[in-house]
């Protein structure tokens, strides 16, 4: 028996993650610094996992309702009116998940008829394309520009709409690029989105990593825009928990409900302990997020700094954690670039067309990572840049 | 930023790691070495930076030290309140650390020394015959986990995947 031929096609059809890849690359350097990781470098705040703890003492082990325990549900709605502005009710409108991922998957289903386009601006974060695909819809990349710091443009945007396309998913602040959207950067964007009645899906899974005094803002604040918006947030990044599988997304009823049919018959409901500590983390633990985005902001300045000092091409990322410079000064193009700097000096990046066909002759480094060790790495990637910028004038001898 | 936000976040980070150097600082900060250099000196002028500290494990050095925390009772002096006895006890080199502390007792003396004689001798020599000290209660330090914010048992190691999406 064929096994390969049991597959569905739409499986089948996904290629290979490209992160894979180079994690099996990376993981033949065990004692390389790794400025490849998409998650904080700090461990879940002790409070957080004491009441996690304090859950299981009680004995709390049980499954919770579908949505989610009503404290959390109710602190998540306190959460979004008093950081956001935007009103959802506890009991109908937010669904707890497993992590912002689950969230994706859920809201892509649910709205999704074969072949219905879904626009994801790029470079983006590498799950979205698989998920429409698997969902059935059709992924429609609309390039981010870099030289303008890699913000969604209406015009683009425009272009790219067709009259199958059902939505557009969103993430900002960005993964890949750290690229944020202010209100004024909104507003052209949300017209486009109105005239052509698209539903949005706004991955706000950085929405507290944002810096230099500037804040999230969410599309979903604005006016009109709640109705046609599913927000996903979580506490993976925000608070340091990414092991705990723990997200929810809000949404209009309609949508929210298709959304948790999914939910209840395919994941039943999230973790109670993760939940116990979410809760927690919401209620107690704005200030260890606040000290810990303090911590981001110093190590973004230095990283940025160090690229330019480099002579790179590198955009001032305002969110996340991670900063999206251009390598095209080495000559090299970005899967090479990585595995050089991997093999010569090992440090991990990430190399960006990974991020999609737009992130190519970029790499990403994450700068969730310590100082000393984010000092050392920087040394080492300006060396390497230096090496390869004065064997350029050879390679090209070489190629006339 | 604002000059003592640029103070605040300055010594945050110098208590975490005194020896950066100051280009390292400045590029964090997003401002010039001169202008972290300036701020530096005013902030060891004005006795904010009162030190660029070091926390120790003796014992994995092989040197035995004996810490006690004594609790002190006393009765302040008219017009002086605490300062001057403060003063007298803080100026005894074995002395760590001196506070005035809310309850029961007034001052708690912070004691490092060689050897648990010193201890003694320290506070039957030194402290109890102060005029205004009514009492002491001495406790030693068995073990020490923490100290200034620091875990003295080794850090756990970095669990993440070296490669994530
Ligand atoms: C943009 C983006 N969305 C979602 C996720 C997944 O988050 P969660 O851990 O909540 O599933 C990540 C994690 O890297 C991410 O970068």
């Amino acid at each position: 028996m064929n096994l390969e031929d049991k597959i569905s096609p739409i499986v089948r059809n996904i290629p290979p993650s490209g992160i894979r890849r180079f994690f099996d690359l990376a993981n033949s350097k065990p004692n390389a610094i790794s400025l490849g990781v998409g998650e904080p470098d700090f461990v879940t705040p002790w409070h957080v996992r004491e009441a996690s703890i304090d859950s299981l003492e009680k004995g709390m082990t049980s499954y919770t309702s579908n949505r989610g325990t009503p404290e959390l549900l109710e602190a998540i709605s306190v959460y979004l009116e008093k950081r956001f502005s935007i009103t959802y009710q506890a009991e109908s409108e937010i669904l707890v998940t497993f992590g912002a991922s689950e969230a994706i998957d859920l809201a892509l289903r649910t709205i999704l008829s074969p072949g219905e386009e879904v626009l994801t601006p790029e470079p983006c974060y590498v799950s979205y394309t698989p998920c429409i695909q698997l969902a059935g819809g059709v992924p429609v990349p609309v390039t981010t520009p870099a030289n303008r710091g890699f913000k969604l443009q209406a015009e683009d945007l425009e272009k790219a709409i067709t009259p199958k396309t059902k939505a557009i998913i969103l993430c900002y602040p960005n993964n890949p690029t750290g690229a944020i959207m202010t209100k004024r950067d909104w507003e052209p964007i949300i017209q486009v989105i109105k005239k052509h009645d698209l539903l949005v899906i706004s991955d706000e899974i950085y929405a507290e990593l944002t810096y230099g005094g500037r804040d999230h803002y969410s599309i979903a604040s604005f006016p009109e825009m709640k109705e046609r918006t599913i927000l996903i947030n979580g506490f993976s990044k925000a608070f340091a928990m990414t092991g705990w599988r723990i997200g929810y997304v809000a949404a209009p009823v309609p949508l929210l409900n298709g959304m948790l049919k999914i939910h209840q018959y395919t994941a039943l409901c999230a973790s109670i302990t993760s939940q116990a500590a979410a809760l927690e983390a919401l209620t107690n633990g704005m200030n260890e997020c606040r000290s810990m985005v303090a911590q981001y902001d110093r190590r973004r300045r230095l990283v940025v700094k160090a690229f330019q000092d480099m002579g790179l091409t590198c955009h001032d990322p305002h969110g996340a954690f991670y900063v999206f410079p251009s390598i095209q000064a080495t000559g090299l193009d970005s899967q090479t670039f990585a595995e050089q700097l991997l093999m010569e000096e090992e440090v991990a990046v990430v190399p960006g067309d990974v991020f999609g066909p737009s992130g190519a002759g970029h790499i990403r480094c994450s700068y969730a990572t310590s100082i000393e060790r984010l000092g050392e790495a920087l040394q080492r990637i300006e060396r390497f840049v230096k090496r390869k910028q004065s064997q350029l004038p050879l390679i090209k001898a070489q190629n006339q | 930023m604002k000059p003592e936000q640029l103070q605040e976040e300055i010594v945050t980070i110098l208590q975490e790691n005194s020896r950066i150097e100051v280009q390292q600082l400045a590029d964090m900060l997003g401002v010039t070495a001169q202008a972290v250099e300036k701020q530096l000196k005013e902030l060891q002028e004005k006795r904010i930076i009162l030190r660029f500290g070091t926390v120790v494990n003796w014992q994995k050095l092989g040197r035995q030290k004996v810490y006690a925390l004594i609790d002190v009772k006393i009765t302040p002096q008219r017009g002086h309140g605490f300062d001057a006895l403060a003063k007298r006890i803080y100026r005894f080199p074995e002395v760590h650390s001196v506070y005035v502390m809310s309850g029961t007792y007034d001052l708690s003396v912070g004691l490092e020394v060689d050897s648990l004689e010193a201890v003694g001798r320290f506070v039957t020599e030194k402290l109890s015959p102060l005029d205004s000290v009514v009492s002491t209660t001495t406790h030693f330090v068995l073990k020490k986990y923490k100290e200034d914010g620091v875990i003295f048992d080794d850090p756990e190691n970095d669990q993440r995947l070296v490669i994530s999406p």
